[in-house]
């Protein structure tokens, strides 16, 4: 029997790295098969759903209302698809953590490295990275696509005109910022089913329930709503359709969603420390 | 080397582990043993640093496990059979763990070797065995070439072959002078592989002493003689001290002498002899009286954290046979 010992080189610093945690955490999301699939998902669901609506809208054109015509917004309506592709990234935030606790690899992934909250912020940055990336693909992609299908005499966006560039790439963004939000869940809730009920119903199920509360109650709470700020975030055109609630701005909105999810990070951290593995 | 110190873990109204103290050391096999239900495993998940305990501490090469510089290299654990993702490699699950250490790849692939997994390195876990798990989560335990490991029944799910593989693997680190803990609920296992016991019940410290020791002290010797005439038989047994207790199927239970001088009385007091066979109560059956008060989980009786103290000593005298 062969016991093990060609050594390993010693290591070059006196603790672990930030650095190798983070390649751990990539070599994870590389290594299953639900990255993969909810990834695809993202991008289908996000480019598809966004020229089916631009394909529709363009074609209604030419009947098209003064008021239809005056709100419409070519660069949003291309981004239509981040409302339901921002379910299937989500998703994967949350598997990327509620996968250890279903399987039991937090432990040794906690064995590996005792610091908790860092082990946490790697998770997350890996995530982010690779959230951010396709956020921006899928974002950019659908914009393209979509305005390619705007024909005739529809307007169509460009992103050298104002406001598009923002909006475009604060699609993705918001759409990453979403996902990091889903793993703070995924990371409080350490249950894959119990995470995905939660991210749901935040998502859908609370916007569903504001229109019963009076309506300077919707207004006011209506636009903290994760789906109305990714919906803020990618607006170029602000005209508003008569009786549509108010906005906040691109950048507010931005900043709340950078809120969200550092608080859900930080729950779940709190969770992840105080509690055991 | 392992130092646990007082450690104290509740779990709303269970003491799962009470006041544990107690000391591994390196160049030897430790085996950690008591009944399913004893705190061996959330011990061992203490000493990780995985749970807190209530009170005490454990440490690990002289610092608490989050101390540690680069703790897969100093520290290796199995701590539960299949905690792998399914959809992963071997492979894979091996270098995620390596990265956070700074272990080259070259050195998964060593380890998977060594554990007999190489064939299956790229296959996805979830396609594997109880034992071909044991076997990747050893791997695991051995990836960062740790002079501490630890191992929570690492012969679940083997084969007799991987028994003995194990075995001998446990043994050779012990001998290369690292510090070995391996948990079990098997004395008979635990007496082919460890040089050192601690054994728990409920929590608690029942004994820490050497196998040699354990064997020696527990395995008391009685001899099973049959003969005609029982009656002369017991009496001249019990002039020369020894005693004799009658068993259900008629046969004599001789302790206190040996089955050489139950012969040569016998014969000195012309009684026939029809049976003269030295018996050895198993090592199972010492750890059970050893361990009987405190087992969670039996047919009769009820339990509860309080009483234990009190059950204790009159379980104790009934116990004696």
């Amino acid at each position: 029997m062969t016991i093990i010992t060609t050594t390993i080189p010693a290591p070059s610093a006196p603790h672990y790295r930030p650095l190798g945690i983070f390649r751990s955490e990539l070599t994870k999301m590389r290594s299953v098969r639900s990255t993969t699939w909810t990834l695809l998902a993202t991008i289908i669901i996000t480019v598809g759903i966004g020229i089916i609506a631009t394909a529709t809208e363009a074609a209604r054109w030419a009947h098209a209302s003064s008021l239809d015509r005056l709100t419409f917004d070519p660069t949003n309506m291309s981004l239509t698809g981040l409302l339901f592709g921002q379910i299937a990234l989500g998703i994967l935030g949350i598997l990327v953590i509620t996968g250890e606790y279903g399987t039991g690899t937090i432990r040794a992934s906690l064995a590996a490295v005792p610091n908790r909250p860092l082990f946490l912020a790697a998770k997350a940055a890996a995530f982010a990275l690779v959230a951010v990336v396709v956020g921006e693909i899928v974002s950019f992609g659908a914009f393209f696509i979509g305005q390619m299908l705007i024909g005739g005499s529809a307007p169509h966006a460009s992103l050298g005109q104002a406001g598009v560039l923002r909006a475009v790439a604060g699609g993705g963004l918001y759409l990453a910022l979403l996902g990091i939000f889903a793993l703070g869940l995924g990371t409080i809730i350490r249950h894959t089913a119990g995470a995905i009920a939660a991210f749901v119903g935040v998502l859908l199920i609370l916007p569903a329930l504001t229109p019963a509360l009076p309506t300077s109650f919707q207004n006011a709470i209506s636009k903290f709503e994760p789906a109305a700020i990714g919906n803020a975030m990618t607006t170029v055109n602000t005209h508003l359709q008569p009786g549509n609630a108010p906005t906040l701005s691109p950048w507010t909105g931005l900043a709340v969603m950078l809120g969200y999810a550092a608080l859900a990070l930080a729950l779940g951290g709190w969770r992840l420390v105080r509690h055991d593995a | 080397m392992i130092e646990v110190t007082g450690i104290t873990k509740r779990y709303g109204e269970t003491l799962a582990v009470n006041d544990l103290s107690f000391d591994v050391k390196p160049g030897q096999v430790t085996g950690f043993l008591g009944p399913n239900g004893a705190g061996k495993s959330t011990t061992m998940r203490m000493i990780m640093g995985l749970d807190n305990p209530d009170a005490g501490q454990a440490k690990v090469n002289g610092v608490t496990y989050g101390s540690l510089g680069w703790p897969i290299r100093e520290v290796g654990a199995l701590l539960e059979a299949k905690a792998i993702h399914p959809g992963r490699s071997a492979r894979n699950h091996l270098w995620m763990l390596a990265q956070t250490n700074d272990i080259p790849l070259s050195r998964v692939d060593e380890v998977l070797e060594v554990v007999g997994l190489a064939s299956v390195a790229r296959k996805r876990a979830g396609t594997f065995s109880l034992g071909m798990g044991q076997r990747l989560g050893i791997a695991g335990a051995l990836l960062g070439d740790p002079s501490v490991l630890l191992f929570d029944e690492p012969i679940n799910g083997l084969d007799p072959e991987g028994i003995r593989w194990v075995r001998n693997l446990l043994k050779g680190l012990g001998r290369e002078g690292r510090t070995v803990f391996v948990s079990s609920h098997l004395m008979s296992e635990m007496a082919l592989t460890a040089d050192h016991l601690v054994v728990i019940g409920r929590g608690r410290l029942i004994a820490e002493m050497s196998v040699d020791a354990f064997i020696a002290q527990s395995t008391q010797q009685f001899v099973r003689v049959r003969t005609l005439q029982p009656n002369e038989f017991r009496d001249a047994m019990r002039n020369s001290g020894a005693t004799v207790i009658q068993e259900d199927d008629g046969a004599l239970s001789v302790s206190g002498v040996s089955a050489q001088q139950i012969g040569d009385i016998a014969f000195d007091h012309r009684l026939a002899l029809h049976e003269l066979s030295p018996q050895l109560a198993s090592l199972e059956e010492a750890f059970m009286e050893l361990t009987q008060d405190s087992v969670d989980y039996r047919g009769e009786g009820s339990f509860t954290a309080g009483s234990t103290v009190t059950h204790h000593d009159d379980r104790h005298t009934s116990a004696g046979k």
